[in-house]
């Protein structure tokens, strides 16, 4: 029962089993791998919200106004909302094609706590979503005319939150991934509870650029992600179960 | 009492508006969800009612009992 | 304690001692309701800052009160759902949802009519007001997400998952949004927050609390009551009290 499983799970390594506490750290790696190498085989997803990010930059400027004084004021929350929405766009792919193709269902049979594998893929989430909209956001910060000495912690505030928002997201993703039209309450579900993690992320930039010290924000993001870490994973475990054997 | 007459009570110093609409939302509101209540609650027991009548009319058919029940034969439940 | 739990969730057992409590919690909303506004209206002093349209806080903060408490029992009791599976536990929190969205609304709207004689202007971002938007999404969340699923099974255990996901951040959201709130607009005057209200303003305040909270038993005991009649229709003792009632 364990042996075709495990292979399916991880298709570069060969099937010998040892004890299934033994083999958490193998599975994690497995589905760390698969997840990745699906996701790079899907560029277009990846690169999906990366394109979002910077449309949705572009309209705001001729929407509002192209003074850059205007634009400097309003650029820390213009980033981090449209980081967020960005972000949120990515989350019902989470779960959909491997709830599609059966995949979740043997992650759910696995021996393993289902808890960490869904971690395992938060994680990949997180490292082709979130960290490359926060890489990217200091590019479209110039050109929001973003002031100097912000732009490191543009990029590390929206490294932390997004982790964050991979995090609660799950749990919305998994929560919808059984139904038709999941996506429209996907957003209804989870951007109420970014509302914490958008005040400290935004409130980081805007302490920088005023010159106020930025570790308090920064560590109240970290302490928001540790609460994260330890709580959603149980969450996201729960909600699939209920996705799938519903 | 913190009113001299009742046309100083409806009128509140002025903000006889804002009172009185926050006011009459607010009671309103219980008004429909009690009612809503209690129209759920008879709608149900008819339903119920209506089903045990109908099984009871079904369990009867053939004897001449269930010409006592016409209106239910093709009833929805 | 055990066997009293058990008792409690057992829909016949609930149905038959809610028909006994109920008139008690009915008599008591109305009561202390028609006191508490009597009182309110006719004879507490006017404020001496806001004159009389200081009245609103017998409507506004009773409802704000009963808003957050019915989300915690929600949460409350889909926790109770999940661990020992006691459906009347779910159909108390499905009866419940819609209430405190009723009561959140009632809130935001006499919060934002009290705006108008207070701030000059119908909406504010303040601090409170703010939050009790959040909690109205959450609201809507929790019951668009129920009314998502075609299973009653799946959709009261996602429920019950999103309640909890969402007492949990309910405070999170609470404190980021009064720190963004004093960040942004500091020392702005609070409409509820004052000190040491007298006794003959403050009573009343209490009568209708207590009111508002007894209307909340009183109604979810009934609309408890009817989701027992509507889930459990093909129980012989369901049936037995219809022919009984005939």
């Amino acid at each position: 029962m364990l042996q075709p499983e495990t292979a399916k799970l991880a298709p570069g390594l060969k099937p010998h089993l040892k004890e299934p506490s033994e083999n958490l750290l193998l599975a994690l790696k497995a589905t760390l791998k698969r997840d990745l190498v699906l996701m790079l085989r899907r560029r277009g997803e990846v690169l999906n919200p990366l394109v979002f990010f910077a449309l949705v930059i572009t309209l705001f400027p001729i929407g509002i106004s192209p003074d850059p004084e205007l634009l400097a004021i309003i650029a820390p929350g213009l980033l981090w909302v449209a980081a967020l929405l960005a972000a949120l766009l990515s989350l019902d792919s989470l779960f959909r094609s491997d709830y599609d193709d059966g995949s979740l269902e043997q992650l759910l049979l696995a021996p393993q706590p289902l808890s960490a594998l869904a971690l395992a893929k938060v994680a990949v989430h997180w490292l082709l979503t979130g960290l490359p909209l926060a890489l990217m956001a200091p590019i479209l910060g110039i050109m929001l005319a973003l002031p100097g000495g912000s732009y490191v912690v543009l990029a590390v505030s929206l490294a932390l939150g997004s982790a964050i928002l991979s995090l609660i997201g799950a749990i919305g993703a998994a929560l919808t991934v059984g139904l038709a039209r999941g996506g429209v309450l996907l957003s209804l579900l989870v951007l109420p509870l970014y509302i914490p993690v958008l005040i400290f992320g935004a409130g980081a930039v805007q302490a920088a650029i005023a010159g106020d010290p930025v570790t308090a924000h920064l560590a109240i993001l970290g302490a928001l992600l540790a609460v994260a870490l330890m709580l959603a994973p149980w969450a996201i475990a729960a909600s699939l179960r209920i996705s799938i054997n519903g | 009492m913190a009113f001299d007459s009742f046309a100083e009570f409806i009128a509140m110093g002025g903000h006889g508006p804002y009172v009185w609409s926050s006011w009459a939302i607010t009671l309103l509101l219980i008004l429909v969800l009690v009612w809503h209540a209690r129209v759920e609650r008879r709608q149900l027991v008819e339903g119920l009612k209506r089903r045990a009548r109908r099984e009871q009319a079904r369990q009867q058919q053939g004897d001449s009992q269930a010409t006592l029940y016409p209106v239910d034969q093709g009833g929805s439940s | 304690m055990w066997s009293f739990i058990h008792k409690l969730g057992s829909p016949k057992w609930f149905y038959r001692i809610s028909a006994k409590l109920q008139p008690w919690f009915w008599v008591a909303a109305a009561g202390l309701i028609v006191v508490g506004t009597v009182w309110g209206l006719l004879f507490a002093p006017a404020d001496y800052q806001q004159g009389n349209s200081f009245r609103i806080i017998y409507v506004h903060v009773p409802a704000a009160f009963l808003a957050q408490s019915i989300f915690v029992s929600m949460a409350v009791a889909g926790l109770v759902f999940m661990v020992w599976k006691i459906k009347v536990a779910d159909m108390a929190a499905a009866v419940m949802a819609p209430l405190g969205a009723a009561m959140t609304f009632v809130s935001l709207f006499s919060g934002a009519v009290w705006g108008v004689p207070t701030w000059g202007t119908w909406w504010m971002w303040d601090a409170r007001l703010t939050s009790m938007l959040i909690l109205l999404f959450l609201y809507l969340g929790v019951i668009a997400l129920r009314g998502a699923f075609t299973s009653r099974d799946s959709a009261s255990r996602a429920a019950s998952v999103l309640a909890m996901v969402g007492v949990i951040n309910i405070p999170i959201i609470k404190y980021s949004v009064d720190w963004w709130y004093t960040l942004h607009q500091p020392a702005t005057f609070t409409i509820t927050s004052r000190p040491a209200m007298p006794m003959d303003m403050w009573l009343p305040l209490l009568i209708m609390v207590l009111g508002f909270y007894s209307f909340f038993i009183a109604l979810t005991l009934m609309r408890t009551r009817n989701e027992i009649l509507r889930r459990e229709s093909n129980k012989r003792w369901v049936r037995e009290l219809v022919e009984g009632a005939k």
